[in-house]
């Protein structure tokens, strides 16, 4: 087997920053730094984790226990304090679909910016473009400003471009509820689909019985810790019996 | 279903070897991902004069009453401009004024822009991972873009006033054009970066950009400069690159336009123009420098 994530000791503290304004930096300093400027918390702290190369992985826990912190580190938004990040190979997130769309671009403009933010090229879109208007189940709204989209047609449109690109390593955070449930249906078929051809996945959801139908292995993350291990089952069943 | 087709060797054993996101090589992946720093300029030149009826004539209609009110106010009632009644003044005010409000206006523009572009872009930034440069590169690209009809009506209003200028003049306003560029990129990753951790950085910028209206000959003689503060003082306003590059443009566009009766700055080509494209080319390495230090933390502060 190949490693396709590999964190080792990663740790991460967030600083709440009570001011961000020079002023009141400004008289913390002149004041002898007394008293603590802002206040810490540590999201992730020496978390180990190795993943496979086509494995899929759900990250599961409550919320604020550092899933979607430990996605972020993955994709390479966020560096850790200390310990180490490596992948192998393109990443790509399917983090909150449409983060790059801009409501006043037609929908074919912003198929073509959200694939080249996403990391494809010009000719990989213009070759998978028709397939992504496809599944999208757009039609002829594709040149309608994406502003006036239902926000279910944003969000099919976003979802068809992320799952078009073609990665190594698929981060999903929080995205499967997309849609209506014909829809959803397509998605989960999709990211199975992925699963099988030897794609990683790395999902984090709440929907606990989709993840355990896409997902083999469950992380189970309690206030930046790695609490459990194995196979997804158990770890939804220890998760539930919280 | 209806899948994808064209995903012939996907999957299975990556090749790659391991390596740490998040780390890029700065203004190299710039070049890299250019076809999305096309789409991005596209996207804001699409974008900014959305719904509005007169769209990018706003481009030309905005430096053009900037530019009455100056001539009206300095050329007219505080006689800058030389008329029969008033031979000391400048020949062709009108010209000198406008081929350096164009170039200011470019710096002030892409600087201002570049200097917001990490905390605007800053959903996409805390979600995805790109070479986060291409921000305030796109919006300069922008605002060069938004530079050009200027030039035009700048050239226009020059051919009328029989502008015949020499091959070295071009060249002096395109080295000014550079000067600029670089000196405003470099900033704007300076200031775009500290930006997001201190929003005062973009107050700061408003203000260095009105002091770069007037640290700048763009509305009077630059022998003003020397004449009221001396030579030693000339030295230090010669030092700034942006002054150089108005220099350069009073050169290239207003100089062949006049019976070469004012001079300009001593040395202007053999010594100040490769300075400032040296500050400059430092400017855009320390920009850099900063940003890449600062960028790890974007996605947490933003």
């Amino acid at each position: 087997m190949t490693t396709a994530i590999e964190i080792r000791n990663v740790n991460k503290q967030f600083v709440l920053r009570h001011t961000r304004s020079m002023k009141e930096a400004f008289v913390w300093l002149m004041k002898g730094r007394k008293g603590d400027l802002s206040e810490r918390f540590h999201a992730l702290s020496d978390v180990s984790l190795t993943v496979e190369q086509g494995e899929s992985v759900a990250l599961l826990g409550f919320n604020g226990s550092g899933k979607s912190t430990l996605l972020k580190h993955m994709s390479g938004v966020m560096r850790p304090d200390s310990g180490s990040v490596r992948t192998r190979g393109r990443v790509a997130g399917l983090i909150e679909v449409g983060a790059g769309f801009h409501p006043d671009l037609s929908g074919r403009d912003n198929v073509y910016l959200n694939g080249a933010i996403l990391g494809m090229d010009r000719d990989e879109i213009e070759a998978k473009f028709d397939s992504i208007v496809e599944f999208s189940e757009i039609g002829q709204f594709i040149d309608t400003e994406v502003k006036f989209y239902s926000s279910g047609m944003y969000l099919r449109l976003a979802f068809a471009v992320a799952v078009h690109t073609d990665p190594e390593v698929f981060l999903i955070d929080e995205i499967l509820a997309v849609g209506d449930e014909p829809f959803q249906k397509k998605c989960i078929a999709r990211i199975r689909e992925l699963a099988a051809e030897g794609k990683t996945l790395v999902v984090v959801s709440h929907d606990l019985d989709m993840v355990a139908k896409i997902c083999e292995r469950g992380v189970l993350l309690d206030h930046g810790n790695v609490l459990m291990d194995g196979p997804v089952s158990d770890v939804i069943e220890r998760l539930r019996s919280n | 279903m209806t899948g994808v087709s064209d995903r012939a060797g996907s999957g299975g054993e990556s090749r790659a070897d391991l390596v740490v996101p998040g780390y890029g090589h700065g203004l190299r992946d710039v070049v890299r991902s250019r076809y999305l720093l096309k789409l991005l300029v596209q996207k804001e030149l699409r974008v900014r004069y959305r719904g509005s009826v007169l769209g990018l004539l706003w481009s030309y209609v905005k430096p053009g009453v900037q530019f009455v009110v100056f001539y009206v106010a300095l050329g007219v009632f505080l006689g800058l401009e030389q008329s029969e009644r008033n031979p000391a003044g400048l020949p062709n005010y009108a010209i000198y004024l406008f081929s350096g409000i164009v170039l200011i206006n470019y710096f002030n523009e892409a600087l201002g822009n570049a200097s917001r572009a990490i905390v605007s872009n800053g959903g996409l930034i805390k979600k995805i991972y790109l070479p986060r440069e291409l921000f305030p590169i796109a919006s300069t690209w922008v605002s060069a873009v938004h530079f050009v009809p200027q030039i035009i009506i700048l050239v226009v209003a020059c051919l009328f006033s029989g502008w015949s200028p020499t091959l070295l003049q071009l060249a002096a306003a395109c080295a000014g054009f550079i000067i600029v560029t670089m000196f405003a990129i470099g900033l704007g990753l300076l200031f775009g970066a500290v930006n997001v951790y201190f929003r005062d950085a973009e107050n700061l910028v408003d203000m260095l950009l009105m002091v770069a209206t007037w640290a700048s000959p763009v509305l009077y003689p630059w022998l003003l400069v020397r004449d009221k503060l001396g030579e030693s003082f000339f030295l230090i306003y010669q030092l700034n690159p942006i002054t150089v590059a108005v220099e350069t443009f009073h050169f290239a566009f207003w100089l062949p336009t006049t019976e070469r009766a004012e001079a300009i700055p001593p040395n202007l080509l053999s010594l100040w123009i490769p300075v400032a494209l040296v500050t400059s080319g430092l400017m855009l390495i320390i920009g850099q420098l900063v940003f890449r230090r600062l960028e790890g933390r974007f996605a947490q502060e933003l």
